[in-house]
């Protein structure tokens, strides 16, 4: 098929309106924006960086980002500890193995907004009763405290991923010959030494994907903020995502909130394409 | 051998207490869904006094759930299909063309799935409601703009297992491109096509923020309509527990239809 062919265009035609007219155009229209006083109709004057400078000055964007890094490590570490052990836990020749990845799986399918309300009622009423039942004081007032919204957060958004996970482990280790494991069990090897030298390496790959996925997801989140914390106490569990919506929305600061959006696209860029490219350069090494 | 056996059994064990503490948010919804206002004040870790439907009735009634189900399903319904039949014709004349235009516009596209949702949005919003275009039609056709980059790269990875030699026996015979594709192509991407339905669906059906910017109340979808709802019962768990149930039920009830190829086709997308 050649460049030239009208069906070439008419079969792109469609996605090309859509992508430009959803992503591209107000993409670049936003960058623009974001240089001048815009107020989400018009633009009057030109302000240079402006709005830019604000935004580096600004403490609650600053603590939302730092909250925002925080939440994301601890994501990305823990869900793939915790994948992996699911995924190695179901590829063991177990009677219930169905059963019990369609039970880990299943959170996953259900919106972050419903998901965060239900463990809104965990956190301050279960945890609450549980801790007055055996006495343990620190499962009472969850989520009214930065640091325990930080790890409701956390621990909501492990158990609705760890099951995602889990399926693209669970790829990989199926993946890996039979051969392999018998040949280690002739030689004596011990099943620590068996996860260390064949399974870890050869899931090796599964790491760049999962490491990605769940390090763009953690940063991008919203609904699960919005519905288990709505940013409290006093903002300081907000994170980026749903900064930006109340700059824009609630405090109809369009320009400034376009500004914060465009950072916050260089800062997911980044690091996607960093990691993109460790990942790649590890697995040639190894 | 004894041993690994003894040790297989300890490893279902602990996998089926692990599957019991992961449902347990689940049933503890469900069940304080059935009592009392007072009944959750005194406790919320035993069984209901007695099995009334009277939460849920009107937690049902307050969703409108009828009306906000039927939103949801035509809105993910609709922008599923064009997703579909868009993304696999684009995928289609993207693989046949070897050129170097035709590389650089794939790139174009799965580099735009780098943008977040917070970069665009509110110059979206702006565009969007200058043109009128802020109801179900407009977020159909932001659904095909945000969705169509993943859905082209996968027909497009699919499009490899399908010969040229297929197109060019069907241009013989007489067919256009157009029926080429529809009857020959089309149907052979068909597994792909479930993939990338499976990914869409779990995706627009949950989203709330893009509904919340575009559509009224009177047309919400159901994540939209439980927002509002929730804020309607906030320190009423009673109530706020039976609508949350209500509203996942479809999903569990999909779920369980179809388990087998949602988990094919997730690990099918991530791993792409």
């Amino acid at each position: 098929m050649k460049n030239r062919d009208f069906t070439f265009w008419l079969f792109l035609t469609p996605v090309i309106l859509g992508l430009s007219l959803v992503v591209v155009i107000p993409f670049i229209y936003g960058l623009f924006y974001s240089f001048t006083d815009w107020n989400g109709i018009k633009a009057t004057t030109f302000l240079g960086f402006e709005n830019y400078i604000k935004l580096f000055q600004d403490e609650e964007f600053r603590a939302a980002l730092w909250f925002t890094i925080k939440f994301s490590v601890a994501s990305v570490i823990l869900l793939n500890i915790l994948g992996l052990i699911l995924a190695l836990l179901v590829t063991r020749k177990l009677k219930s193995s169905n059963f019990l990845r369609t039970i880990f799986f299943m959170p996953n399918l259900i919106g972050g907004l419903i998901l965060g309300f239900i463990w809104q009622f965990i956190f301050v009423s279960v945890f609450d009763d549980i801790g007055t039942a055996l006495g343990i004081e620190a499962l009472s007032g969850w989520l009214s405290t930065t640091n325990t919204g930080f790890w409701g957060l956390v621990i909501l958004t492990c158990w609705q991923m760890a099951g995602y996970i889990m399926i693209i482990y669970i790829a990989y280790l199926q993946n890996i010959p039979n051969e392999l494991i018998e040949a280690s069990q002739i030689d004596g090897a011990s099943s620590w030494q068996r996860f260390r030298n064949i399974t870890f390496p050869l899931v090796a790959p599964a790491f760049t994907i999962s490491m990605f996925l769940t390090l763009s997801t953690s940063f991008k989140i919203y609904d699960q903020n919005l519905s288990l914390t709505n940013g409290g106490p006093y903002n300081s569990t907000q994170m980026v995502a749903m900064e930006i919506v109340k700059t824009a929305f609630n405090e109809n600061q369009m320009a400034f909130a376009q500004a914060k959006g465009v950072i916050f696209f260089l800062i997911v860029a980044v690091i996607a394409i960093t990691q993109v490219y460790y990942n790649k350069k590890r697995e040639v090494d190894m | 051998m004894q041993k690994t056996r003894r040790n297989l059994i300890i490893i279902e064990i602990v996998g089926v207490l692990l599957a019991l503490l992961w449902l347990s948010p689940f049933y503890l919804m469900v069940v304080n869904a059935f009592k009392t206002k007072r009944e959750i004040f005194e406790g919320v870790l035993g069984l209901p006094q007695a099995l009334t439907s009277d939460n849920f009735v009107q937690a049902f009634e307050d969703l409108t759930f009828i009306q906000s189900f039927f939103n949801s399903v035509i809105i993910t319904g609709m922008s599923v299909g064009i997703i579909i039949l868009f993304s696999s014709m684009a995928g289609y004349v993207l693989a046949r063309n070897k050129s170097k235009l035709s590389g650089v516009i794939l790139l174009v596209f799965v580099s735009a799935m780098l943008i977040p949702f917070q970069s665009v949005m509110i110059p979206l919003v702006a565009l969007f409601g200058q043109v009128d275009m802020l109801n179900a039609a407009g977020l159909i056709f932001m659904y095909l703009g945000f969705g169509c980059s993943l859905s082209i790269f996968l027909y497009h990875g699919a499009m490899t297992g399908i010969s040229v030699s297929l197109d060019e026996a069907a241009i013989i015979d007489g067919a256009n491109r157009f029926q080429t594709f529809w009857y020959i192509i089309f149907p052979l991407l068909k597994p792909i096509s479930v993939t990338v339905a499976i990914l869409n669906v779990i995706w627009i059906w949950n989203d709330y923020l893009l509904p919340s910017l575009v559509l009224g109340e009177a047309n919400a979808t159901i994540p939209l309509k439980m927002f509002y709802f929730f804020g309607q019962y906030t320190k009423q768990w009673h109530l706020a527990l039976a609508g949350l149930t209500i509203a996942i039920i479809p999903v569990i009830i999909g779920y369980f239809f179809a388990q087998k190829q949602i988990i094919e086709g997730v690990a099918e997308g991530a791993v792409k």
